[in-house]
């Protein structure tokens, strides 16, 4: 997530939508714009849907805005926003979904095991089916730890905002988000190295 | 203090966002420093978090901006100004 410029005086731009300007929340919106989606995507796997659920979760932080409190920051209540709308609608289409799993026993993961890693370098995702491998990998992710992943990982949230916008406590954030990467990299690590280049042999002699 | 690999894999994450305790973090060290393969699952679960984070594996959809702003100027018009809970509207 781009951080906003330090310029950027939200509590000022809240209370001036609330004073009736409010044409100000579409400036203090915009840098969410990118977020607010991908935490929806990250849940609801279905783009068109997804970009429902993020206009549909702005909406709803415009309409409440007043209850706003400038203790928690700006992004995180608007997550917690999203994850409250694309969760809704998740159980809507699955009753039974449910977040209930168990952060306390040890439970480790089990890593793929490889001896021949090389790097995979980035420019690898300039290939459709690499981006499309990650994004399979991220979405077979159960949901409690894709939460987690997604805000840790790809939104640069730290430990306690993580914690604060889905409501556990720090010690579930460590702990699902550890899990989480040993899946991925279990998932992953195969099917990227096979996706990988092969390594020119430089000196075989040695 | 000795580490097998099953409990090098419980500190990964610690190890990668550097938050193990000095003595922890040197037995890690040190079983990665002779263990091949600890060593290449410490490396992948990195490569493989700069990739997911990467902005090109989930794209914003075209337009999706402009069509957020739109309905959202549409609502604006439809619902009463939010105005500060506990006040008088």
């Amino acid at each position: 997530m781009q951080p906003p410029a330090e310029s950027r005086d939200e509590n000022a731009m809240i209370a001036k939508v609330l004073a009736g300007g409010t044409d100000t929340f579409h400036e203090l919106i915009r840098p969410y714009e990118r977020s607010v989606y991908m935490m929806a995507l990250s849940l609801l796997h279905n783009e068109a849907e997804a970009e429902d659920a993020a206009q549909e979760s702005f909406i709803k932080a415009y309409r409440n805005l007043g209850r706003f409190r400038a203790e928690s920051r700006f992004s995180t209540w608007l997550i917690a926003i999203v994850l409250n709308e694309a969760r809704g609608r998740l159980r809507r289409k699955q009753p039974g979904l449910t977040d209930s799993i168990d952060d306390t026993s040890e439970g480790s993961v089990t890593p793929a095991q490889l001896t021949d890693w090389r790097e995979i370098p980035s420019e690898s995702l300039e290939r459709k089916e690499v981006r499309s491998l990650i994004r399979q990998a991220l979405n077979s992710l159960p949901l409690p730890y894709r939460e987690v992943f997604v805000l840790r990982e790809l939104e640069e949230r730290n430990v306690q905002e993580t914690a604060e916008a889905l409501g556990i406590t720090s010690a579930s954030v460590k702990m699902r988000l550890h899990r989480a990467r040993m899946m991925l990299q279990k998932q992953l690590a195969p099917d990227l190295i096979s996706q990988a280049p092969k390594r020119r042999r430089r000196f075989p002699w040695f | 203090m000795v580490l097998n690999c099953r409990h090098v894999w419980d500190y990964i994450s610690g190890y990668l966002d550097d938050t193990l305790a000095a003595d922890v973090r040197a037995s890690v060290e040190e079983h990665l420093a002779h263990c091949e393969i600890c060593s290449a699952v410490l490396d992948s679960t990195r490569n493989i978090l700069i990739l997911t984070a990467d902005d090109r594996v989930f794209e914003l959809p075209l337009g999706y901006s402009e069509r957020l702003h739109a309905r959202l100027s549409q609502a604006m018009l439809e619902i009463p100004p939010p105005t500060r809970e506990g006040e008088s509207t």
